[in-house]
């Protein structure tokens, strides 16, 4: 079945209730991408060169890895002249086909939401380069399982930044949750520690940890999330349970690379993708899903606390390629 | 030596067969090719990497290709400089007030790097320019964002104004530009929230503070990782408050940055200073030569074909400093020399800051350009043959020359006299040289 079929067997009928926020942004990426490619093959009666580069064009701005993007444009043209396929609309659900399936045919076993132990607390680790939002996520996250229900704490693992850990303590103070803050420019596997003790005393059902943003070239500093990851496993065994990563939807190629490094140190188990209310691509959610297949769990879509909202791929294939009207 | 030269026959003949000693739209194809995946996967916006891609290929188109390098190693070192040349401004610096404090407003998407970079330029003007500096936390939505800056204030050591998170930042920005007029600061650094360019409101509050302060300079920070839409940031922020130069954060880590060219080609604003880490000090001025690297990659290839440059440049040197020593030394070589000295007045400025220079007034440099004009037009004038023999001009050929040229006769001995003494003193050097006696004989390329 293509994927078209598949989407529209999937959705047909069913009116989803999401937020008018999500809508939103994801409207946002339809006039990106799905409205753009729709556009295009209104402007061809049948595909030529000038076709294919504009293909190129779109997928490209979408931040769709270059490699990636050449390979899909050059099979779909040998495509084209093989089996003589000269309809756009054709050549469009030809590429999506071919972009898409191997997601969604995935996209069916992953739970968005945090998995809890059974015993004892269960620890996330929140990492990214700096300036992503992670501060913020962990916010929207305690947020969301503060709501239903768990107890929920916070570790101020970013020593380092001036104002790092007074950002997440006011956030604390907002969400009524407690918080285990060090001494500024002090070893983060310490408080780390004295988080997970606290945790463990206390019948915590969820343990946040932020840590300082790290640019991923840089080793010692990469070093330093093992030995925070060490510290929370002594405490608590099979610990950190989740690890986040943090990703900026507005990043560039250098996204994946951020993935793979990241994935070297910790056992990544999701990923947020953060400012997705910007003009938002988010062709990168594709690039790491297909070098990586790390799961996208949330998305970040403003600065308030409810501006989280779990990310669910099909959905979001839906509302990329078949825009509103199709559905 | 001599193995250097046959093969260096053999390749170029072998050019020659293969029509490359010049590129062309066919054998540049491959390179370009390779040039564009290697722009897009810096992030350099497709439709930038479309049009520089074109306009490298019409510069090239022609150029001939020099020995040891095939076409495609050519095009890439051609893009290289075309891509250092872009890059690149004059108006890289801080363009401070005439009268009282200059204002610098930082602006730009969240985590760019706006407060650390607030730290990282007060640091600069406190201790390397020796300014009274003043930063402001005009932040009030961020939780702690004035907290951080009042944190890395103190840890740089300049003053620090913040009223709290329940006043407007328009306020706030005035409030503070009244204090460092007041207290006579020389910089006030206005640290403003994050905020993406299609927050409209958000967009508002920016121009309301840009109108009240008028700041000197508008700084839009912009992240190495940025991707595709680096751009139309950009181009917003600059639409509504007339940036003055751009910031390029975070430049340390492995991201190449392809936001630079995007940039600087689409709004041509210069890019003023470099992020390259997290201390304060970790803040550079921007080098369009490194950036260049960065984006392009290829470096092997680029050292390449400018080692065979240098060999081409030091080939013709050589030549003409034996033709010169022989006194094989005709009126074109003459004028080939005028003009590099001319090139050289356009450097005088520089002189004028080394110590011990004698000063070019702009009063010699005017005079020794006419001079170059007259001998331009008069050599212009001249058959091939002349310019190599002057010694056979008669009355009636000057009469010729000097209607071509629009001079007179007068003018057209008094450039022959100026000839034949030059001449004589390259004569007189080369006697010199070979009696040994002249002080720097040896260092001629002629006298080996």
């Amino acid at each position: 079945m293509g994927l078209f079929a598949f989407l529209k067997k999937k959705f047909s009928g069913k009116k989803e209730e999401k937020t008018e926020k999500y809508e939103k942004a994801m409207a946002k990426s339809r006039a990106a991408f799905a409205d753009k490619l729709e556009a295009l093959s209104k402007r061809y009666s049948s595909v030529n060169e000038e076709y294919f580069e504009e293909l190129e064009q779109i997928l490209i701005e979408a931040d769709v890895g270059v490699s990636l993007t050449i390979k899909l444009v050059e099979d779909l043209l040998n495509k084209s002249d093989e089996e003589n396929i000269k309809e756009p609309e054709k050549i469009n659900e030809l590429l999506i086909d071919e972009m898409f399936v191997s997601y969604v045919e995935g996209g069916a076993s992953i739970i968005n939401e945090i998995k809890f132990v059974d015993e004892g607390p269960t620890v996330l680790l929140v990492e990214g380069v700096n300036g992503v939002g992670k501060t913020t996520s962990i916010a929207k996250l305690a947020h969301r399982y503060i709501k239903q229900g768990k107890k929920v704490m916070l570790v101020a693992g970013d020593t380092f930044r001036a104002g790092a850990s007074e950002q997440l303590t006011i956030w604390a103070n907002r969400l009524n949750c407690p918080i285990v803050v060090g001494k500024p420019g002090g070893d983060p596997a310490a408080v780390c520690f004295d988080g997970a003790r606290y945790a463990k005393q206390n019948n915590i059902d969820l343990m946040i940890v932020d840590t300082a943003g790290r640019l991923q070239n840089k080793a010692n500093l990469m070093a330093e999330l093992a030995k925070m990851r060490r510290v929370i496993e002594k405490e608590i065994p099979g610990a950190p349970h989740e690890t986040f990563l943090i990703i900026d939807a507005t990043t560039g190629q250098n996204g994946v690379e951020q993935a793979k490094a990241f994935k070297e140190v910790s056992n990544l188990t999701g990923i947020v993708i953060t400012k997705m209310d910007g003009t938002s691509k988010g062709g990168i959610i594709l690039s790491i899903r297909d070098e990586l297949g790390v799961p996208v769990r949330f998305i970040g879509l403003g600065e308030k606390m409810d501006d989280l909202e779990e990310f669910d791929l099909d959905q979001y294939l839906h509302g990329l390629l078949l825009g509103e009207s199709n559905g | 030596m001599a193995f250097e030269s046959l093969s260096e026959k053999f390749q170029s003949i072998f050019k020659k067969m293969k029509k490359e000693d010049k590129l062309t739209e066919a054998n540049m194809t491959a390179a370009i090719k390779e040039i564009r995946i290697a722009l897009l996967e810096a992030d350099v916006n497709y439709k930038v990497v479309k049009a520089f891609t074109e306009d490298v290929k019409e510069k090239a188109l022609g150029q001939d290709v020099l020995l040891k390098v095939n076409p495609s190693e050519m095009l890439i070192k051609i893009c290289h400089d075309e891509l250092v040349e872009l890059l690149g401004a004059d108006n890289t610096a801080i363009n401070y007030a005439k009268g009282g404090p200059t204002v610098i407003m930082m602006v730009g998407l969240q985590g760019s790097g706006k407060t650390t970079t607030t730290g990282k330029i007060a640091l600069l003007h406190k201790n390397k320019l020796n300014k009274k500096v003043l930063v402001a936390g005009l932040d009030v939505y961020r939780p702690a964002a004035i907290d951080q800056l009042g944190q890395i204030a103190e840890q740089v050591g300049v003053d620090f104004f913040q009223m709290g998170t329940d006043v407007d930042p328009v306020i706030i920005a005035e409030k503070a530009k009244e204090k460092a007029v007041a207290e006579h600061y020389d910089l006030l650094i206005l640290d403003t929230a994050g905020r993406l360019q299609i927050d409209e409101k958000l967009m508002d509050e920016l121009k309301n503070i840009n109108k009240k302060v008028h700041p000197e300079e508008v700084l839009l920070l912009v992240d190495a990782m940025a991707g595709q839409d680096a751009v139309n940031v950009a181009n917003v922020f600059n639409a509504d408050l007339r940036l003055t130069g751009v910031v390029m954060s975070k430049l340390d880590g492995d991201a190449k940055g392809g936001a630079a060219l995007s940039i600087k080609y689409l709004t041509g604003l210069p890019i003023k200073f470099a992020g390259v880490g997290e201390k304060m000090e970790a803040l550079d001025i921007f080098y369009p030569d490194r950036m260049a690297d960065r984006i392009l990659g290829m470096g092997d290839i680029v050292s390449l074909v400018e080692k065979a440059q240098e060999v081409v440049d030091q080939k013709t040197a050589e030549r003409e400093a034996n033709k010169m020593m022989k006194g094989d030394f005709t009126l074109e070589d003459m004028l080939k020399q005028m003009k590099m000295i001319k090139k050289m007045g356009s450097i005088s400025s520089i002189a004028k800051m080394i110590p011990g220079m004698p000063n070019i007034t702009d009063e010699q440099q005017a005079k020794a350009e006419k001079e170059l004009k007259i001998f331009e037009a008069i050599i212009n004038s001249m058959t091939p043959y002349e310019r190599r023999h002057p010694e056979i001009l008669k009355y009636s050929q000057k009469n010729r020359i000097a209607k071509g040229c629009g001079l007179t006769n007068a003018d057209i001995n008094r450039v022959i006299r100026r000839f034949e003494q030059s001449k004589e003193t390259m004569k007189q050097l080369n006697r010199y040289q070979k009696s040994g006696k002249f002080p720097n004989g040896g260092g001629f390329p002629g006298g080996k």
